[in-house]
């Protein structure tokens, strides 16, 4: 794969506000003093009257966002997923999601893929958090084409939502004519018989790459890109589990709350199904490179290989 | 309205407090009382609002930020036509669009959904901030305890007005001194209020007796003439007014009258309405 264009899935993020910008005057774009890192600088350069930069105070920010929606603005508001998701989780909670307002929280650098700033800005609980809150919708897309489908979908769809994206480039792996991003909607990467790989984000390309090596070792691997957390597509990881029996959940976040939390409490209850949840377990991050954290946490192809051999 | 008719209908609106709060056997009618005042102001006289067209785009908002103040909101949208005043006992009862926090997806009129204190605030700021990017007239304001301002995000809320000079909106800070564990000053003092307001580069009006409707509308008429600047108008006031064993009281921050109290609160606030009615 040394061939693939790789792309972080923020810097889609500020590609696409820009280009929605164009199409929408009611389009407004807030940061918390991150407009370079979130990249929503680039929509800033473009739209200036419809960036505001509400400094360092996260939570003002999204209360702001909420109040601004009241009055029928479709405002995206950005900042890290430790802050917008952490920091402000309870305006989150009470100034968005409570009265359902038309917010979309843009939240750039998750996980461990921030790389060096290391655990303080690591955020892996943000989907936990996110998913306790009736009514949010959260997005984690694998690539640039999904990212950018992503925010064009929360644009056009009424009520919050939460877009989770990447500093770190990584591998555009939707760039087919067929492509089609729903809401709600898995897409299945991948046919195989022996074991299912559920994946979302960055993993679902560790995930394409393990079930390659996999195939090698006679091992027929499907895997299915989920990149709405939530509404979760049940249907398709339960037909998938009722056909392979082994179900693999991939993802840059806790093992403990995201995608495999979510993926075990359906499989749980409609499908039980022996399962193994690949991510980060129970334990904060560090400073280094993001290609050498997700190797030490074994999120990359070959760790997330290594991990399914050792389960199966 | 006259200044009279004002006073008056800030009596109904107390009256509609403690119905209320004795409806729901919970609640908190301290901080409502001491608010009843500048929410009849706000709502009978300088708000442009329609309760016949409660989402009118071009409404001026209003946000509860101390949302436990709940029913002095609901009190004074029933008795401005919002919806029955006789549903007021309702509150805080299961199914009841009364919620003890307001609702804004509930109740008409209700502008914002609160509750949690700081986040009002930021929410106004948010409204007032929408008006001048599509440079529409309307105005918004919110209410503020003085123990919420204790919340940090009320000074982010604050420091973002005033640098964006949203002379659109005014933040209102109902001083009765008194929080749920004692005396704001004794707890954790916000003191002086004035002076962050004007640090924050809001325009400041103090207003000595926020119980007394003429100091208000001096108030709120030299908030109009502000260009440039926020307004912030402190006013102090007495918690639990015009009922007599509440005035005062810490403890009547968040408790419900028994029937026997409530018959002395609703007396107290009759022989208010009488004296009203000998000027």
């Amino acid at each position: 794969m040394s061939e693939v264009k790789k792309i972080a899935t923020r810097q889609s993020y500020g590609n696409a506000l820009a280009e929605l910008g164009n199409e929408h005057e009611n389009l407004y774009v807030l940061d918390a003093d991150l407009a370079g890192a979130t990249q929503t600088g680039i929509f800033k350069k473009a739209f200036p009257d419809r960036f505001i930069d509400c400094g360092i105070a996260e939570s003002n920010m999204i209360s702001i966002a909420a109040g601004m929606a009241t009055t029928g603005k479709i405002v995206f508001a950005s900042s890290f997923a430790m802050f917008a998701a952490g920091r402000a989780f309870e305006q989150v909670r009470n100034a968005v999601g409570y009265p359902h307002l038309n917010v979309k929280i843009g939240a750039t650098h998750a996980s461990i893929s921030v790389g060096e700033d290391g655990a303080t800005h690591q955020c892996n609980e943000d989907i936990a958090l996110m998913r306790t809150i009736p009514g949010m919708v959260i997005i984690n897309p694998a690539d640039d084409i999904e990212a950018r489908a992503a925010v064009r979908a929360a644009y056009e769809y009424v009520g919050p939502v939460y877009l989770r994206f990447g500093r770190y480039a990584v591998p555009v792996i939707n760039d087919n004519p067929d492509y089609k991003f729903e809401i709600g909607k898995g897409i299945l990467m991948r046919e195989g018989t022996d074991l299912t790989i559920v994946a979302t984000g960055l993993c679902v390309s560790s995930a394409l790459e393990a079930a390659e090596k996999l195939a090698e070792d006679g091992i027929s691997a499907e895997v299915i890109n989920i990149h709405t957390i939530k509404p979760l597509d049940e249907d398709i990881i339960v037909k998938s589990a009722a056909k392979t029996g082994k179900v693999v959940t991939v993802e840059e976040h806790s093992v403990i709350g995201g995608l495999g939390g979510a993926v075990a409490e359906v499989l749980g209850e409609k499908q039980p199904t022996l399962m193994k949840r690949i991510g980060v377990y129970d334990r904060y991050g560090e400073s280094g490179s993001a290609a050498a954290l997700l190797e030490k946490y074994q999120l990359d192809g070959k760790g997330v290989y290594a991990q399914i051999k050792d389960f199966i | 309205m006259t200044t009279i008719e004002l006073q008056k209908m800030a009596n109904e609106v107390r009256k509609g407090i403690v119905t209320a709060v004795h409806g729901a056997k919970a609640g908190h009618p301290g901080g409502s009382l001491s608010a009843a005042d500048v929410v009849t102001y706000l709502f009978f006289e300088e708000m442009n609002i329609d309760p016949k067209d409660p989402k009118k785009a071009d409404r001026d908002r209003f946000v509860l930020s101390k949302g436990h103040c709940a029913p002095a909101l609901y009190s004074v949208l029933a008795h401005r036509g919002y919806f029955p005043v006789e549903d007021l006992p309702t509150l805080r009862h299961l199914g009841s669009y009364l919620q003890g926090h307001p609702c804004m997806n509930e109740t008409p009129g209700v502008d914002m959904s609160s509750g949690s204190l700081g986040q009002g605030i930021s929410a106004a700021v948010g409204m007032a901030l929408s008006a001048k990017l599509t440079n529409e007239s309307w105005r918004t304001f919110t209410l503020l305890g003085d123990g919420e301002i204790q919340e940090g995000q009320v000074w982010e809320a604050a420091m973002f007005a005033g640098a964006h000079k949203l002379d659109n909106l005014v933040v209102i800070v109902d001083n009765n001194n008194l929080q749920i564990d004692g005396c704001i000053a004794d707890v954790c003092s916000p003191y002086p209020i004035d002076k962050k307001f004007e640090a924050f580069n809001f325009h400041v009006i103090n207003v000595a007796d926020g119980n007394d409707m003429a100091q208000l509308e001096a108030a709120f008429k030299e908030a109009r003439e502000v260009k440039g600047m926020p307004v912030a108008i402190i006013m102090k006031t007495v918690k639990g007014k015009n009922v007599s064993f509440m005035e005062d009281q810490a403890g009547w921050h968040g408790k419900a009258p028994n029937d026997e109290q409530y018959a002395v609160a609703m007396e107290d606030l009759k022989k208010v309405g009488d004296a009203l009615c000998q000027k």
